[in-house]
């Protein structure tokens, strides 16, 4: 087999580049473009189509193309966030899949100069009831865990469910969040003639040497083999690299910044080079290594993690080195700055590898791929009319997409840090107060694929609506959204059918709801043998809440008496809902329609309804419908509903359509007519739904009849038992 | 009155504990990095964390560490250490705090709120609480599954020793209500001398109302009354 090949290229690809050269690329340098040419480093499939998703708005400070994306919150501060997939090693080697994927993320928002505040993980994985789904789902939560809790940044919020799609492979996507003075915000430059460039952190090792180009192929069964492509985390590492890194930005004098992620060296010199506009030379002799006889290849590609590149001032590099020191860690002047666009490699006296830059970036290859858009079938019905209300309820509520997670976020350090004003489980999104404001900051992640898989557009208007109403009903108000976009193998038109869809729904979603995408990450080839995951895009999101003290809307129900709506029109279709899975298994009947312009409405309404002091609370309807949201909000209140309103919808479709863009809030009654104006007026549909009550009931009449009474209590526990009885 | 809080690398909980301490209560509060071998300060704190990652064993590296040294002497010549989860583990591990912590009886890492009641309200550390009141404060550890002799048992309990106990809402201190397996419901222990105090909950994750709590303020409010009485001095 010819090199290239086993380095994942293809004869074209080879072609092409001994054309741009006009020579045969060595060893060292034809490493180097197939992990720059890997989808995972080159966007070589999705480029075309993400051009399609708006990045600009009035808070965007950073967009698309850097370490991160930067939002403007006023005051002189700025968000910076990310997310990034680790899907591939996670399925290997779940625990440390996982924590090298938080270490990831957290460099590529610090190497921005913001301090990272929270973290953020969205899992998917098989059913609980295989033994192999059990290890990996409690070796990634265990991974988060050990890492993000021993760097001190606290894990506040994501989404998990567990579906049939992923059991061979599982998604971690994890998403880091930074607070930054903007006057202080650092980029991926390299630039200055003579400028040193200094690597810094952990010692180089043969970790991780291929990792690109590993998580640009399907998964084979015999993925053990590819344990090695896995790197070990370290956070404490991290932590020390975390703190230099942000004393010697403190310091000044640096130009640019980089972490050294997929494709180590390589990527981060050619990127910065690129950005710089400038050439770099490399001594690899300086590299701290961990090993004896490392060759030029591995030292350029190796993937060991807790490692950052950094181009300082000439003449500032002995005091940057010294603030390294201090925290007892490596840092080395490993090159410099030249004139020319190309990255020199130098290893015992002679040069290995010299390559244009544009080569490794600007000039990878581009694939418009063919696609299929995915066929809608809408063939089937079903009848739910049988299915008792009451049994239905019970059995979502510890449905393990549904049921309480604190099984998981109780791993988590979610407090460390003493900004954590809303904690995992007791809203739909994490607030974070911004130290020395007024403001908070609502952060979440949402994607529930299996809505994606059935309808590509509207599964993926519905991920990015749901995290923006998940914002909403904290207070916030949506900045921008970053985006990890995981899909099956590319290469078949099928797949980037969905692909192609999907980037159309999030497209037109962003546009009417006016939240431009700051970057994000896609990872293709999530599929082992003929399966395919669900196309799954996850929605990032960061908002803001101006003044925490009037602006945060809690979701649990406040008081006794308060009255109880429902903001948007439900419309009923029990299309892919947890309830038809429960009862009806993967029928295929129509889900709901996605209204965006009804949900910016309401997006808009809930901060005003708040400072006007009209609403005490509100939560979203998600998974398993309005019987399971006016649950989670008794639950979190510890207060009883009585609902009781006319519908000309079947009580199951009412109660358990999963439509996206309904939202339940509750009303003190003297307010009631003041706040029936002003959503009338705001064009935003309305129903009285009932009340809170003091007592241990949850009881639901529609049209009169009374479709379900419980105890509050024993349905509770229900919602709190799911998860871990579903581990045993 | 001035509160020095100890940095060691992989302490995380240091600059939460420097905000309460210079920012919620006033006071003036300094960083002590852990290459320092002198400060001048009335109260040490020592943060929680992963002091050198916790490798080996949480608390087992940061003692040799040359501020411990002084830390040490500090403490013996009566001056106030308060030491909050990994800062408990290395209290244990330099011998301050007998006794030793094991891994959480349930393997994992916990981080939720729990109730204390305040055994001994007679400490620098207590003095502002009611014996048998029960604070709410939350934990964040995997390992604060507290152990002694039997020996060293009763002598914590005869000496009053005990300060805070795992209880439920009511303040009794039951199975269900211990996190971690800790022995006796064991969440922190003061010296003999009564000067230095381990405890595995966060006092500092709950001192302002905005985070949901204000039940850790006793213990600063504690501290900073009894510094203000004009105690002694380390």
């Amino acid at each position: 087999m010819a090199k290239w090949r086993e380095m994942g290229l293809t004869d074209e690809e080879y072609r092409r580049i001994v054309e741009y050269l006009d020579r045969e690329p060595n060893e060292v340098e034809l490493g180097m473009c197939a992990v720059m040419w890997s989808e995972h480093c080159s966007y070589k499939s999705s480029k075309i189509h993400l051009k399609k998703l708006p990045t600009k708005g009035p808070a965007v400070v950073q967009g698309p193309g850097e370490n991160a994306g930067v939002v403007d919150i006023g005051d002189g501060l700025g968000i910076a966030f990310k997310i990034e997939s680790h899907n591939h090693p996670s399925a290997i080697e779940p625990y440390q899949g996982a924590a090298t994927g938080v270490g990831g993320i957290i460099r590529d928002i610090f190497a921005m100069g913001a301090r990272p505040i929270a973290l953020l993980d969205s899992l998917r994985f098989g059913k609980l009831d295989s033994p192999r789904v059990r290890h990996l789902f409690t070796g990634v939560v265990a991974g988060i865990a050990g890492y993000g809790n021993c760097i001190g940044i606290p894990t506040v919020a994501g989404d998990v469910y567990f579906q049939e799609s992923y059991a061979e492979n599982p998604l971690v996507n994890a998403m880091c969040v930074g607070i930054v003075e903007l006057s202080k915000l650092k980029k991926g430059v390299a630039s200055g003639v003579g400028n040193p460039v200094l690597l810094v952190g952990a010692t180089t090792g043969r970790d991780g040497i291929h990792g690109a180009t590993f998580a640009s192929e399907e998964l084979s069964r015999d993925g053990e083999d590819k344990r090695p492509s896995v790197q070990v985390g370290d956070p404490f590492m991290e932590k020390l690299l975390l703190e230099a890194c942000l004393e010697a930005l403190e310091y000044g004098h640096i130009v640019g910044m980089q972490d050294l992620g997929a494709a180590g060296l390589t990527s981060s010199s050619s990127e910065m080079a690129a950005r710089g506009k400038s050439g770099i030379r490399l001594y690899l002799d300086r590299v701290p290594l961990r090993e004896e006889g490392m060759t030029p290849y591995e030292i350029m590609l190796s993937e060991s993690q807790e490692r950052m590149l950094l181009v300082v001032e000439k003449g500032y590099e002995d005091e940057i080195i010294k603030i390294f020191k201090k925290w007892d860690l490596n840092a080395v002047v490993v090159g410099e700055i030249t004139a020319g666009e190309e990255i020199e490699v130098f290893f015992g006296g002679e040069c290995v590898a010299k390559l244009p830059y544009r080569l490794l970036t600007e000039e990878a290859p581009v694939y418009d791929r063919p696609y299929q858009v995915p066929e809608i079938k809408n063939l089937q019905s079903v009848n739910p009319a049988g299915v008792d209300c009451g049994e239905a309820l019970r059995r979502l509520l510890q449905n393990p997409n549904i049921a309480r997670r604190d099984y998981v976020y109780e791993q988590y350090d979610h407090q460390v840090g003493v900004n954590t004003v809303v904690k995992p489980g007791y809203s739909d999104a994490a607030v974070l107060r911004i130290k020395g404001t007024k403001k908070g900051i609502a952060v979440k992640t949402d994607g529930n694929g299996r809505y994606v898989y059935f309808n590509p557009r509207e599964g993926a208007k519905r991920a990015v609506l749901e995290a923006a109403l998940n914002l909403a009903v904290t207070g916030a108000r949506p900045l921008g959204l970053t985006n990890c976009l995981n899909f099956g193998n590319p290469e078949k038109p099928e797949i980037m059918g969905q692909f192609v869809e999907v980037i159309a729904g999030m497209k037109d979603a962003c546009e009417i709801l006016n939240i431009p995408v700051t970057g994000g990450n896609v990872s293709f080839y999530n599929e082992t043998g003929e399966k395919a995951i669900y196309p799954t895009p996850v929605i990032g999101m960061v908002g803001l809440i101006d003044d925490l003290e009037t602006g945060l809307i809690p979701m649990a129900f406040q008081t006794e008496g308060d009255l109880i709506y429902l903001l948007g029109e439900p419309t009923g279709e029990l299309g892919q809902s947890e309830f038809l899975k429960e009862f009806f298994g993967d029928v295929l009947v129509p889900v709901p329609p996605v209204d965006l312009q009804e949900g910016k409405k309401i997006i808009d309404l809930l901060p005003l309804l708040k400072k006007q002091g009209l609403i005490n609370s509100a939560h979203d309807v998600s998974d398993g419908g309005l019987a399971v949201s006016l649950c989670e909000a008794a639950f979190a209140g510890e207060l009883g509903v009585n609902i009781d309103f006319i519908t000309s919808l079947l009580p199951q479709e009412m109660l358990f359509s999963e439509k996206v863009g309904l939202v339940i809030v509750s009303v003190s009654p003297e307010k009631a007519n003041e706040f029936e104006e002003i959503v009338k007026a705001s064009g935003v549909a309305v129903t009285k739904l009932g009340r809170v009550n003091g007592n241990d009931e949850i009881e639901i009449c529609l049209n009169g009849q009374r479709v379900i009474k419980e105890k509050l209590s024993e349905l509770k526990a229900l919602y709190e038992g799911g998860l871990r009885w579903a581990l045993k | 009155m001035r509160f020095g809080v100890v940095v060691f690398p992989g302490s995380n909980c240091d600059a939460d504990c420097f905000h309460v301490l210079k920012n919620v209560f006033g006071r003036e509060t300094v960083y002590i990095w852990h290459k320092d071998d002198s400060f001048d300060v009335d109260c040490i704190v020592l943060p929680g964390g992963f002091s050198y990652g916790d490798y080996l064993r949480a608390g087992a590296i940061a003692r040799f560490s040359p501020v411990m040294k002084k830390v040490v002497e500090f403490s013996e010549a009566g001056g106030l250490v308060i030491g909050i989860c990994n800062g408990f583990q290395i209290l244990l591990e330099a011998g301050l705090l007998p006794g030793a912590m094991l891994r959480n009886k349930s393997i994992n890492f916990r981080c939720h709120d729990v109730y204390l009641r305040v055994e001994n309200n007679e400490t620098p550390f207590t003095n502002k609480a009611l014996k048998g009141q029960v604070l709410k404060i939350p934990i964040a550890h995997g390992e604060g599954n507290y152990y002694c002799e039997p020996d060293t048992l009763k002598r914590l309990i005869a000496n009053g020793q005990v300060v805070f106990r795992y209880c439920n809402s009511r303040g009794e201190v039951t199975e269900d209500a211990n996190p971690n397996g800790s022995l006796y419901n064991i969440a922190g222990i003061i010296n003999e001398k009564g000067n230095v105090l381990g405890m595995m909950p966060h006092p500092e994750r709950c001192s302002e109302k905005i985070l949901g709590g204000e039940d850790g303020r006793v213990i600063w409010e504690s501290i900073i009354a009894y510094l203000e009485r004009g105690a002694n001095r380390g």
